[in-house]
């Protein structure tokens, strides 16, 4: 047991942040949201704010993301999150102020709320999590779901004749001149993790600039919804989620 | 002397997705043949050669991984 | 000496919000309150008191913004009229089940549907009785002038903060849109950011200190047993509002043989209603709601041991009448009468009326 004796503060590379709680998620084997929860942890507690920072939790998977991470949270009917995010900044200038959202929550039930937080700049972070599909009821169709893609309610594959065509709230956002940071990450692999992470802290930094949204779509997998083992999602999410959702900064001002 | 490392597994935390073993550049990881008390294969150094990079702890869902250790033996 | 302006009923809204320290306004226009944020915008109390005042995309938005702000201990309101509330009851249903003090402003208009801009009581049931979905209450404030539409803004949020629930200003056409003379009371400085902390910081998201758990505002239980545990505490604040919060008012009730009973500016009416049949010999009388919730049960019943029969009289088809009935419970004549779609009755009409129920 030689390697055994390397467990001592000095050689601690990594550990799991206190700002993470101990509550087991009650997400899916390895599902995105976990990861993406730990990045948003880390920067809280790299940034030293967890004493002024406030989140929004949507409707879907995520609602409970007031378990996990050790911050004061706020639980918001589905798609509204950003409205409650504008009051609270404005009302608390000095406060960090995000939304974490999902595809339905935020690209169907929510985009008016999404596209005039964006359009009047509101100085707050907006996290959306796109797996092109609705986890928490079961796997229905997501206004994100790609052409083709089976889902309980396209299931023969959507058809945009039948079903219209997935949507690209990053593009559309990108658009609107009260945004000041559009970017497009993943959190499957060590690389995409530090990228995404990066790009949160960025977001939240910017939220204090008075420069306007920033806005972080982040493509990820729903194993379950997708009836895929987990490795076999990220890989199915490189192959067809990639091509149609490119990686990387949209905007950046 | 090569750096070398290892990595503390939260059992209870871990569901068994295996997205760290395969993101594991020294392929050290394994799941388990036992399960944890949910009933998933957790994941454990199953061979030697980890070099503490921490990769495996970075892209767990779970943060089942909840230290990673890196020095010189 | 006091202060005393010329003003309509919606600009007393907004003058009352600045004076009475709130934090913030978040509207959509509709007819016919539009004036409170148009007046609001006007006086920029952003350069005075701070006060944060935002045109939203939508009422749906709007009281979104409420529940975002409520949650963070500020005295946040909203003002809209009877179509816009009804996008606003999904918002309220949450902000009741988060236990959030707010206030929200019904100036009603006609309906149903886009129905007319003119004054009307329709909202009662929506009001008084939720509108939004699950087992709740707001507590409701029905203004008689332009006065009290000043008034009610400081109350309300007292109410609200009270019991941490949301409060109504539910008014009607008349009262938004007629000019009177308000006396502006001493402004109240709004609160620190200590003071929130202070009296809000065990439940408000103000941030997560070193000596406390995190705040959590969610109206989510998921387990039926908890969410029962819930509804039981609400049941006991309603319970506690009922008990201790009752207001209204009387005219000529002291010799009274006949009761009117009337809110808003239905009771305005009732008054000259009263005086005519007076002149005529009725010994009617006037008992008007100030709060619709909680509702003057035990003055209606103590009424009803004096009285020969009650009229009540709404702009509505009949909705407040069924809360009097309620109390009554058969013992004597309940009768109504209501004008609809944004019509008002003339006190000509109304004595008719009367007159007609007692025979």
């Amino acid at each position: 047991m030689e390697r055994e004796k390397l467990i001592k503060e000095e050689n601690l590379a990594y550990r799991k942040t206190p700002l993470l709680t101990d509550a087991v998620m009650h997400y899916c084997p390895g599902c995105t949201h976990g990861t993406i929860h730990k990045m948003i942890a880390e920067v809280i507690e790299d940034m030293g704010i967890q004493e002024k920072t406030i989140g929004i939790s949507p409707v879907g998977c995520a609602v409970f993301a007031y378990n996990y991470i050790d911050i004061d949270w706020q639980q918001a009917a589905h798609g509204r999150a950003p409205a409650l995010a504008t009051a609270i900044k404005r009302l608390n200038p000095y406060k960090y102020v995000f939304t974490y959202q999902g595809d339905g929550d935020l690209a169907s039930i929510g985009t008016s709320e999404v596209i005039h937080a964006c359009n009047r700049g509101e100085n707050i972070v907006i996290i959306f999590i796109n797996n092109a599909i609705y986890g928490m009821t079961g796997g229905q169709m997501a206004p994100t779901t790609l052409l083709g893609q089976i889902t309980s309610t396209t299931p023969y594959g959507r058809r945009s004749d039948l079903n219209g065509f997935p949507l690209k709230m990053t593009e559309i956002v990108a658009k609107l001149d009260g945004t000041c940071y559009v970017t497009r990450q993943s959190a499957h692999t060590p690389l995409a993790v530090r990228k995404c992470k990066k790009a949160i802290r960025k977001a939240f930094e910017n939220s204090m600039l008075n420069k306007g949204t920033s806005f972080i779509e982040i493509v990820s997998t729903c194993n379950s919804g997708w009836k895929l083992s987990p490795v076999k999602a990220n890989k199915w999410m490189e192959e067809n989620m990639f091509p149609f959702y490119p990686l990387g900064d949209v905007k950046d001002r | 002397m090569a750096v070398e490392g290892i990595i503390i597994v939260d059992k209870e935390r871990c569901k068994g997705c295996g997205i760290c073993v395969i993101n594991c550049p020294t392929k050290t990881l394994s799941l388990s043949k036992e399960v944890n008390g949910k009933g998933y294969n957790y994941v454990y150094m199953a061979k030697e050669g980890c070099i503490g990079c921490a990769n495996c702890a970075v892209v767990c869902p779970d943060s089942a991984i909840v230290e990673v250790y890196r020095g010189r033996v | 000496m006091s202060e005393k302006i010329l003003m309509k009923g919606n600009e007393a809204i907004a003058y009352g919000a600045i004076r009475c320290g709130c934090d913030g306004y978040f509207g959509y226009p509709i007819t016919p309150q539009s004036e409170i944020m148009e007046t609001l915008m006007e006086l920029q109390p952003w350069e005075s008191t701070g006060m944060v005042v935002l045109q939203a995309e939508s009422e749906t938005a709007s009281i979104n913004m409420l529940y975002g702000g409520a949650a963070t201990g500020k005295k946040v309101m909203t003002s809209s009229s009877s179509p816009g509330i009804s996008l606003m009851c999904e918002g309220l249903s949450y902000l009741a089940g988060a236990e959030l003090p707010c206030l929200v402003v019904n100036v009603m208009r006609g309906g149903p549907g886009l129905g007319t801009i003119q004054p009307s009581q329709a909202d009662y049931f929506q009001c008084v009785k939720g509108g939004g979905h699950g087992d709740y209450r707001m507590i409701v404030l029905a203004p008689a002038s332009v006065q009290e539409m000043y008034d009610f803004v400081d109350k309300a949020f007292s109410l609200a903060f009270k019991y941490r629930i949301p409060a109504m200003i539910l008014a009607d056409g008349v009262i938004g849109q007629m000019m009177e003379k308000v006396e502006l009371r001493a402004p109240k400085p709004r609160r620190s950011e200590e003071q929130i902390e202070r009296e809000c910081g065990s439940w408000a998201t103000t941030g997560k200190k070193p000596d406390r758990e995190r705040n959590v505002i969610t109206s989510l239980a998921l387990d039926a047993p908890v969410q029962e545990q819930f509804n039981i505490k609400l049941i006991n604040k309603h319970k506690a509002i009922e008990e201790n919060e009752v207001l209204y008012s009387t005219y000529m009730t002291d010799d009274a043989e006949y009761l009117i009973i009337a809110y808003g500016s239905m009771s305005r009416i009732a008054e000259a209603v009263i005086d005519m049949a007076r002149s005529e010999g009725y010994k009617l009388g006037l008992l008007r709601p100030i709060t619709l919730f909680p509702f003057p049960k035990k003055a209606i019943d103590a009424f009803t041991d004096r009285v020969k029969s009650i009229l009540t009289i709404e702009l509505n088809a009949g909705q407040m009448v069924e809360d009097v009935r309620l109390v009554v419970n058969g013992r004597i004549p309940v009768n109504f009468y209501g004008r609809y779609g944004g019509m008002v009755p003339s006190p000509d009409e109304i004595l008719t009326e009367f007159k007609k129920s007692i025979k």
